[in-house]
């Protein structure tokens, strides 16, 4: 490095700093950036970026108008129209608010549950460990989809019914490795420390097993996005997840279903291909995520 | 009366083999009928092996693990037998301080927070007043006030240590188990270290209970030394008389495997063989009898029970 003779010091000390940038930015995530970054623009912007209302038809187009650069397409409507001539862009673009919303509230709720659970189970241990284990245990061997729907079906269709049903659905993995995380982690001295000390439980947990089990949860979390994204639109796609008339990707490739055999390919194609990238996008975060927190992976 | 007295101290652990059917196959008697006590500003040594007892002695003391039989007495009063409040007054008052102060310090907390836990758990203490106290805990074991706001990792090993003797200390503690505190540590900073507590002891008046299995260092620093071998204390008296005069086989052998005053001078080797038996199946009789140069028909039938010689030195062992 440049701190050896003050003479050429500035000059190597400056690249120096555009190495470092340029390596930094290298270690950024760029793929799943450029994917989610305009997803998520789009998701909070709908009102200013849509074209058009996504629940009202346009005035005047035809039903399922094929996007503008195919013949009997408009430049009104950019990827076409659906069977209620809705315009399939903004039905996207608002469709992204659901999607990714349903995805990171499921997550949170599943993520919250979860690692509260863990933590007690780990760190109580006894009755309360077995307890909650066996009910994980028992969460496990339902399919996770089929729970879904029955939970759907009995709470009624609205978008914050899903996020508690996915939440409700998905907080097994969490509790588990969590738990094995504080079981390892009540044993280290300065846990042990604060307890001669006379912490409660409550203090212990909040100041030592907390802050520590945190990274664990949020690559856990980053991992469970795409899954929660994906079961959202299976419900939707099922009739039982978001209420039509409102705009979400699964919704829209399930009333594309009848016409996918007509030759109307934009109906399911648009929604299935942003599901397809945020899936995607959220994953490959989840793994640069999962990379990062490692020490070992980072060589500490 | 003494702050701390033990009495009769067994700690047996239950031992289960099997991986499907877990049966309870034995016991580990890791603790034996131990009796010491502690004086207010007195250091006693404890001084033994690995997996003699030492370190489940300590957490006997600490409430982390249920006595199987005998009392500990804190101020007269059985620890055992505490709840609510008393337990509190317990536990402000005892501290400890562990050997590897690389993981007893929490590496995402500051140094200013790690000391003060103790004082917000039992003091109603305003952030200022912590601060102030912490200040002067830093200052009692030679560090400066303003190393508060950083975390453990900025630390050397030595300084590490003196962090976690100031937490130890903050809650104007009576007394302090230091479980081997400076074997974690580079010998120049082992006297550093052991000259702070001592300084520290005179001063604040605190007691210890020094653990270790390094003779001359627990000698330099303990008013008065117990050995323990196998879960059974051998041997227990003042610490010159102990190295003046050591009774028991094996407190002769550990003076001996220490390092002489001079590299000249001459000393008789008592050569002690052969590993530590398993806690597991001790040995009957004296539980020293399978390695003990002296060793009689007599010490593989009968456990030789604690005599006093001298006042204040008390010995197992069928020669005496």
């Amino acid at each position: 490095m440049a701190i050896t003779t003050a003479g050429r010091g500035t000059e190597a000390r400056a690249a120096g700093r555009w190495r470092g940038k340029l390596s930094a930015a290298r270690e950024l995530p760029l793929l799943p950036i450029f994917i989610l970054v305009p997803f998520a623009f789009a998701a909070l912007f709908a009102e200013l970026i849509a074209p058009y209302d996504p629940t009202m038809p346009i005035p005047g187009a035809k039903f399922f108008m094929p996007p503008y650069w195919m013949e009997g397409g408009s430049p009104d409507a950019l990827l076409g129209t659906d069977f209620q001539s809705r315009d399939i862009l903004s039905r996207l673009i608002f469709g992204a608010r659901v999607s990714l919303l349903v995805g990171i509230m499921g997550t949170v709720v599943a993520g919250s549950l979860g690692t509260a659970l863990g933590i007690l189970s780990g760190y109580l241990g006894g009755w309360v460990d077995q307890v909650i284990m066996r009910v994980t245990d028992a969460w496990l061997a339902l399919p996770a989809l089929v729970f879904a729907i029955f939970l759907a079906t009995l709470l009624g269709p609205s978008m914050w019914n899903i996020v508690t049903i996915l939440g409700l659905v998905y907080w097994t993995r969490y509790a588990r490795v969590i738990r094995g995380e504080v079981l390892s982690l009540r044993e280290r001295e300065y846990v042990k420390l604060a307890e001669i000390a006379g912490a409660s439980s409550l203090r212990v947990i909040m100041r030592h097993i907390l802050p520590n089990v945190l990274n664990t949860t949020m690559v856990l979390a980053s991992l469970t996005i795409g899954v929660v994204i994906i079961a959202e639109a299976s419900l939707s796609f099922l009739g039982v997840g978001v209420p039509p008339p409102e705009p979400a990707w699964g919704l829209m490739l399930s009333e594309a279903r009848s016409t996918l055999m007509a030759g109307k390919w934009w109906l399911t194609v648009f929604p299935g291909v942003c599901i397809l990238l945020v899936v995607l996008a959220t994953q490959l975060f989840g793994d640069w995520m999962r990379i990062r927190l490692d020490p070992q992976q980072r060589n500490l | 009366m003494p702050v701390l007295e033990v009495r009769d101290l067994q700690k047996h652990f239950p031992v289960a083999t099997g991986t499907l059917l877990r049966r309870k196959t034995g016991w580990v008697k890791a603790v034996e009928s131990i009796n010491f006590s502690i004086e207010a500003g007195e250091t006693l040594g404890l001084i033994g092996e690995s997996g003699c007892g030492k370190t489940t002695t300590a957490k006997l003391i600490l409430l982390q693990e249920r006595p199987t039989g005998g009392t500990i007495r804190f101020d007269g009063e059985d620890i055992g037998g505490l709840h609510g409040d008393g337990l509190m007054r317990y536990r402000r008052s005892v501290q400890v301080v562990f050997q590897d102060p690389f993981a007893s310090l929490s590496p995402r907390m500051r140094v200013g927070d790690i000391i003060a836990e103790p004082l917000e758990i039992h003091t109603g203490m305003t952030r200022q007043q912590l601060q102030q106290r912490v200040a002067e805990v830093l200052e009692l074991v030679g560090l400066s006030p303003d190393v508060a706001k950083l975390f453990p990792h900025e630390f050397s090993g030595g300084q590490r240590q003196r962090v976690a003797i100031a937490r130890a200390l903050a809650t104007n503690t009576r007394l302090i188990i230091l479980d081997e505190p400076v074997s974690a540590l580079d010998v120049s900073i082992r006297a550093q270290i052991i000259n702070q507590l001592e300084h520290l002891q005179d001063t604040l008046g605190v007691s210890y209970l020094f653990i270790g299995h390094d003779l001359a260092t627990v000698a330099h620093i303990s008013q008065r030394i117990a050995v323990m071998y196998l879960g059974h204390l051998v041997e227990i008296a003042e610490s010159t008389e102990l190295c003046a005069h050591p009774l028991h086989p094996y407190t002769q052998a550990l003076l001996i495997a220490a390092l002489p005053a001079h590299p000249d001078a001459k000393q008789e080797r008592i050569a002690i063989t052969g590993e530590i038996p398993s806690a597991l199946a001790p040995p009957p009789g004296c539980r020293f009898h399978t390695r003990c140069p002296h060793a009689m028909p007599r010490c593989s039938v009968e456990a030789p029970v604690s005599k006093e010689v001298a006042p204040g030195h008390a010995v197992a062992c069928h020669l005496f």
